[in-house]
């Protein structure tokens, strides 16, 4: 068309009808993220830099002086690490046992559903009370886990073999293996999700796929390694960085499985965020916590952005 | 091709195959056996919470796995030396108001964003989304702050107000929106249909899938919260069940049958919403996790 012919006025108006009720709709949602969302957000940054006090005025100003302090505490540095380190063990260990038993859930027939409603059962369950049902397990004069392993020993005494029995266990206040002990529980509660969704994705991929690498006679671990992973390069990508920014976040199973010593032996379990809760609520620091939330939000934001230059690069192959 | 030579053909394929069909068959068994023993695992804790929650406590101490003399008692104390009732009832109020407005909201927000057109439609969506990199820890102190000016600490509102509208049911509202036609609100606008109208009664009833997935969602992790209830529910009449189940079995110290009963109360009525809404749940994290 070479000459368009002048809009009428009408649906001119039409269109500004629409923008406006879209923000009448928009209003109340918009208050809401302005106030709840973003001013809080923003609210952190500017408390992290004054020492706390009820009421503004009396308000010292630190300026960086909480974050040089962050730089020097040793407990934060333990925080940090045990951090990445329940990430560095949860992640890895959901992955692959998440995926092993996907791929043999795809294998199994009749009961596929039941199992994957077993497994994914303690996901959606409080990790509140998930934590106090495995410190009771973990317990270290009464606990199953103690008890099936004298039990264990009693019965390989019997045959003279002791030595593959194994000691009971101190299992959340030895300080070497406490953390151990905590990452283990959130696997088993977050391995479902995992399940769920990697059982997903490989539905998703076409059987044509496999039946054409067969006919090139490729074998079962060929056809893993060279058309199961990469297809299911999006979902593992996804999954990797919400588990990572959960294991980031742990707060629930820390505070409830060790309750009367929340975060320890010797900070040995303690993560940022019950970090940032005993100090911001349990001395009342609430600037120097709010540095600590900052330095957090930091670390999501770059998994986050990893995710997304990863994501990315999919869409283009 | 003749009759024989097919024979023989057929024949072939037969000797050909049988090896990689008992091998198949072999992956299949060892998946079973493994996947029992993965489920036993899984279903262990639970059955070892709930015997446990029916022993005395002279049993607790004692190695036996079943109860031998099974006991209603725990149960009993904790329900009536606690404030449990309350704490039910404040849990079922904050999960379902919190719920109630998700569901309202996102939807609202996922159609405009989905179907109208408005200045600044792009940067409101990207602004939304940019709320789920903000982790809940760096927002409850200003929260607290603000709670404390306000006089929101101890109160229903106080417990819900930060999860009214979540910027994750925003998005899922808004891609199931998006499948929906624009000639469809288009032809409701010509009969006459008002602007909410077109939300209300034409968008809304073609979403239920997304709504069913979101409202599980929300009513579930508004249960299970344990971080802002904590902080902001201080007195024992504001504490949701989390909040009073962890502090029960604080005091409880060693009593370890009392502080079972206390957590079956808090797992055993999610996973019977689980075995009901078993099949939109998972469908909902497929939906949210592979497609989203």
């Amino acid at each position: 068309m070479t000459s368009t012919p002048p809009r009428p006025r009408r649906s001119l108006s039409l269109a500004q009808r629409e923008a406006l009720w879209a923000y009448v709709f928009l209003a109340v949602p918009i208050a809401f993220y302005a106030f709840i969302r973003f001013w809080p957000a923003l609210q952190s940054f500017y408390l992290s830099l004054y020492t706390w006090h009820v009421d503004p005025a009396r308000r010292t100003f630190v300026g960086l002086g909480y974050y040089r302090e962050l730089l020097e505490n040793p407990v934060f540095h333990q925080a940090l690490k045990n951090t990445f380190m329940y990430a560095a063990i949860t992640v890895p260990a959901s992955m692959a046992l998440g995926l092993g038993i996907a791929l043999m859930l795809q294998a199994v027939g009749r009961g596929r559903s039941a199992f994957r409603a077993i497994y994914f059962a303690p996901y959606i369950t409080p990790a509140v009370a998930i934590a106090w049902v495995w410190g009771w397990m973990y317990n270290y004069n009464y606990g199953i886990i103690n008890t099936l392993l004298i039990e264990w020993y009693v019965f390989l005494e019997r045959f003279g073999l002791e030595r593959l029995a194994i000691d009971p266990q101190r299992f959340l206040t030895d300080p070497s293996l406490a953390l151990v002990s905590v990452s283990v529980v959130v696997v088993w509660q977050q391995l479902g999700f995992q399940v769920v969704i990697f059982l997903a994705g490989l539905q998703g991929i076409p059987r044509i796929y496999y039946e054409a690498a067969r006919i090139d006679g490729a074998t079962p671990w060929d056809l893993f390694r060279h058309v199961t992973l990469p297809l299911l390069n999006p979902v593992i990508v996804f999954s990797v960085v919400i588990t990572t920014i959960n294991a980031l976040q742990l707060f629930d199973q820390i505070v409830n499985i060790n309750f009367t010593d929340q975060g320890g032996p010797l900070n040995r379990t303690l993560s940022i965020a019950l970090y940032m809760y005993q100090e911001a609520f349990g001395r009342a620091r609430l600037g120097y916590a709010a540095a600590v939330t900052v330095v957090l939000f930091a670390i999501i934001l770059v998994v986050t952005l990893i995710q997304l230059r990863l994501t990315q690069r999919r869409v283009e192959y | 091709m003749i009759a024989s030579e097919r024979t023989v053909v057929r024949g072939l394929r037969a000797a050909e195959e049988t090896p990689r069909r008992r091998r198949v068959d072999a992956w299949v068994v060892l998946s079973y056996a493994l996947l029992t023993l993965g489920a036993a695992a899984m279903v262990f804790p639970f059955a070892w919470m709930l015997l446990s929650s029916f022993k005395p406590y002279r049993e607790i101490l004692s190695f036996s796995i079943l109860p031998e003399r099974f006991t209603l008692a725990n149960y009993v104390e904790v329900v009536t030396g606690t404030a449990f009732p309350q704490w039910l009832l404040n849990s079922v109020i904050v999960a379902v108001g919190t719920t109630a407005s998700v569901l309202f909201f996102c939807a609202l927000v996922g159609y405009v964003l989905a179907t109208l057109k408005f200045p600044f439609k792009n940067v409101i969506f990207i602004l939304i989304l940019s709320t789920l990199m903000v982790p809940t820890e760096m927002l409850v102190i200003p929260w607290f702050v603000m709670s404390a000016e306000y006089g929101w600490v101890n109160t229903y509102w106080g417990l819900m107000f930060p999860g009214l509208i979540p910027g994750f049911g925003v998005f899922l509202m808004r891609q199931f929106f998006q499948t929906l036609p624009r000639d469809l609100f288009d032809a409701g606008r010509i009969d006459g249909v008002s602007e909410f109208g077109l939300f209300w009664r034409i968008g809304l009833p073609l979403v239920g899938p997304g709504l069913a997935a979101l409202g599980i969602f929300a009513f579930i992790g508004n249960w299970n919260a344990y971080l802002w209830p904590l902080i902001v529910g201080q007195r024992p009449e504001m504490r949701t069940i989390p909040v009073g189940i962890s502090n029960f079995s604080g005091e409880a110290a060693t009593q370890w049958n009392l502080i079972m009963s206390a957590s079956s109360l808090a797992i055993v009525p999610v996973l019977i919403i689980f075995l009901i809404f078993q099949k939109q749940i998972i469908e909902g994290v497929v939906l949210t996790g592979v497609k989203g």
